[in-house]
């Protein structure tokens, strides 16, 4: 495999490396022949220095063979740059919380605690101010129109009198719904005949797979499913003319911008594949977590299988199911990628909010538009995450 | 590759009639067929991909080739060859994995084992902020990271990584603190009584403690950021930073027809997270549960 593994420079990165692995073993040898001949008392202390000793060696090493061998085009030249990158990241973040420590180490006593405890704390919180402060900043950007001129409720207003717009908002919803409920109920169908089943596990991972391939490799992947040419799966199974799947707009001939097209509801199947074997595994789990007796009890009483597993099992894990359902909503209100491969940016109809938020605010320039949209996620999201969070503890206090 | 307690196998009493066993095995083969046509063709001739469907493959499965593989690799996207942007993603995937874990996990454990007035206030607002949209910051984020207040030496994957930590932050800090704050405390307090520094109990005793939790977050995030497409196309700048992602967009849209470098650049794109997801999958399945599945 060419690109990736040709060479350059090799004999002298193999100089570098092996430098640096011999003063390791050294020091390997070395800390503990020190560490045994010092004091009780100092060798917590030496042991930490011993550590970082042991990262500041690795970094010097990547660092030497980055100044060697970086920025060619090489392959061993693109590693090393690499593990350069990966190695500054790493040193650069224990620096951080190091010299944080140590300055609030230098305070004296009634105060070094409360320092302490803001060293611990304060690379997070900066970084949330990173969601805070854009948030809000988000929202007035949202009352400006595409020359950066005051546009007031403007944006809102074209979101829902503009036919184009509705069709994104209620894309959005629909791909929330049809989404949401196709996966959690594939989900329990699953989960509920997989489990104890012969070769349960085979069944689950292969539903599971899909879950780790990236929505712009299923695109990919769906080509070959839905493409009009001699090799998409779909026309060749289908009888008639090959059609063109992800270019028809409209559902069955009818075209309302508050109905999903059809290409939208074939996109929502590949995403539907991705998101069925995180369901499944969630759900799984939770139906093996069902006490046995609870299932014996009603069949005893003259239960069908049917009718325990509706009755019983479902109710039991309904706290689960609310979890996986909320989980693949937010996930799914927030698509993006797959419009992006598949309906290539959002052409026939095939628009998200997510998606017209990125197409307005940079490809389009109409920041105020994107912003607006972005706001309409979050209203969206909003009431989700509060009636979930208000059930999760309605049930705490209840147990 | 199977893990006992989740895809567990209680003996007593098999339920599963033939029907279930028939609908089960179907939509696992189902779920397999996209895939498998991709894999297929991966290996295909170029014609063969282009002029007939990869389940004709099976007529004749001699015709197979490396020649997609090496072709992807040398292809280049906006000059540059497919093989930098594996490298990129590698560059921005790791440190955008470690980076907002340890940060977090620092601060799960000052959340949850430090006395400060204001504690509790502060974690639900860190929780409340889930509900943030990452598209509702791109703008405002863009214009700092582009702004004078930021160093321009840092742009580029840097920015990624910072961003990627920035919306990893409320889930990281979420799980990460139910996880800490559930560790026995009287390990804690008497380590304390013996007058560890919180440096020392964290490194020493919280961290070690904590690597179930930490290590399924952290496929968590890896495999998000490798796959991520938004926010490396936002905020990397020129395709110099971008990830496979990126490239594998582009050849879409340039070379649309090219399927056999596309077939190849999809599964060279997919094999890190599958190795990372079988060979983890206990951790992410447990740690998953840890999140949802109390009850």
């Amino acid at each position: 495999m060419i690109g990736l593994f040709d060479v350059g420079g090799r004999g002298l990165l193999i100089a570098i490396v092996g430098l640096g692995v011999a003063a390791l073993l050294a020091a390997a040898w070395l800390v503990p022949a020190v560490m045994r001949a010092l004091p009780v008392r100092m060798q917590p202390q030496a042991s930490t220095l011993a550590r970082l000793g042991a990262g500041a060696t690795v970094w010097g090493v990547s660092a030497m063979a980055w100044i060697v061998l970086g920025g060619g085009r090489s392959s061993v030249s693109k590693i090393v740059t690499t593990l350069y990158y990966v190695t500054n990241g790493i040193v650069a973040l224990a620096a951080l919380f190091g010299i944080l420590y140590l300055i609030a180490s230098l305070f004296p006593e009634p105060f070094r605690e409360w320092f302490r405890t803001a060293a611990f704390l304060l690379p997070a919180v900066l970084l949330l101010f990173g969601l805070v402060v854009p948030a809000i900043l988000n929202v007035s950007d949202s009352f400006y129109d595409r020359n950066d001129e005051w546009y007031g409720f403007g944006n809102y207003v074209d979101i829902f009198t503009k036919d184009a717009n509705i069709k994104v908002f209620s894309n959005t919803l629909w791909w929330g719904i049809i989404v949401t409920i196709a996966s959690t109920v594939m989900g329990i169908t699953i989960a509920r005949f997989a489990d104890r089943m012969r070769g349960e596990a085979v069944a689950k991972a292969a539903i599971f797979l899909p879950t780790a391939i990236s929505m712009v490799g299923a695109g990919v992947i769906w080509n070959f499913v839905y493409s009009p040419r001699e090799y998409g799966l779909l026309n060749s199974i289908l009888p008639g003319d090959p059609e063109f799947f992800l270019q028809d707009s409209s559902l069955f001939g009818i075209t309302s911008p508050w109905l999903p097209g059809k290409n939208t509801l074939f996109i929502m199947i590949v995403v539907i594949w991705i998101q069925a074997g995180f369901s499944t595994v969630v759900i799984s789990a939770a139906l093996k977590g069902v006490p046995d007796d609870l299932v014996e009890a009603a069949k005893i009483d003259g239960a069908t299988d049917r009718q325990a597993f509706y009755k019983v099992v479902l109710p039991y894990i309904k706290s689960t199911i609310i979890t996986v359902a909320t989980t693949t909503v937010l996930a799914v209100l927030k698509i993006f990628d797959i419009i992006q491969t598949m309906g290539k940016g959002g052409s026939f109809g095939t628009s998200t909010i997510a998606n017209e938020m990125y197409e307005q605010g940079f490809p389009q320039d109409n920041e105020g538009l994107g912003a607006a949209w972005a706001v309409m996620l979050f209203l969206l999201v909003l009431p989700i995450v509060f009636v979930n969070s208000r059930n999760q503890r309605a049930q705490r206090e209840g147990r | 590759m199977a893990d006992k307690t989740p895809m567990g196998t209680r003996v007593a009493g098999a339920t599963t009639g033939p029907v279930g066993r028939v609908i089960v095995w179907f939509l696992a083969a189902l779920w397999t067929v996209p895939t498998l046509g991709l894999f297929i063709s991966s290996f295909r001739p170029e014609d063969d991909i282009k002029t007939d469907g990869w389940w004709n493959w099976f007529k004749n499965p001699a015709r197979v080739t490396w020649d997609n593989y090496s072709g992807v690799l040398d292809n280049k996207v906006n000059g540059l060859q497919f093989s930098e942007f594996f490298w990129n993603s590698v560059r921005i995937a790791i440190p955008s994995a470690i980076i907002p874990i340890v940060i977090a996990a620092f601060a799960a454990y000052a959340l949850s084992w430090m006395h400060f007035r204001g504690r509790d206030w502060l974690f639900v607002v860190i929780v409340g902020l889930m509900v943030v949209p990452l598209q509702m910051t791109l703008i405002p984020l863009l214009q700092f990271f582009g702004g004078d207040y930021f160093p321009d030496a840092l742009e580029g994957v840097t920015t990624i990584w910072i961003a990627h930590a920035i919306f990893g932050m409320p889930l990281a800090i979420f799980l990460l603190r139910n996880f800490i704050a559930g560790l026995p405390g009287e390990i804690i307090e008497a380590a304390r009584v013996d007058g560890a520094s919180h440096l020392t109990i964290f490194t020493r005793l919280v961290l070690p403690l904590s690597v179930p939790a930490i290590a399924s977050l952290g496929i968590f995030q890896f495999l998000w950021v490798w796959n991520d497409l938004l926010v490396a196309k936002v905020f990397g700048g020129g395709a110099t930073n971008q990830p496979m992602t990126f490239a594998m967009v582009d050849m879409v849209g340039n070379k649309g027809n090219e399927w056999q470098l596309l077939t190849a650049g999809a599964f060279v794109m997919m094999v890190v997270p599958l190795i990372v997801f079988l060979s983890l999958q206990r951790y992410f399945v447990r740690g998953l549960l840890a999140g949802s599945v109390k009850g």
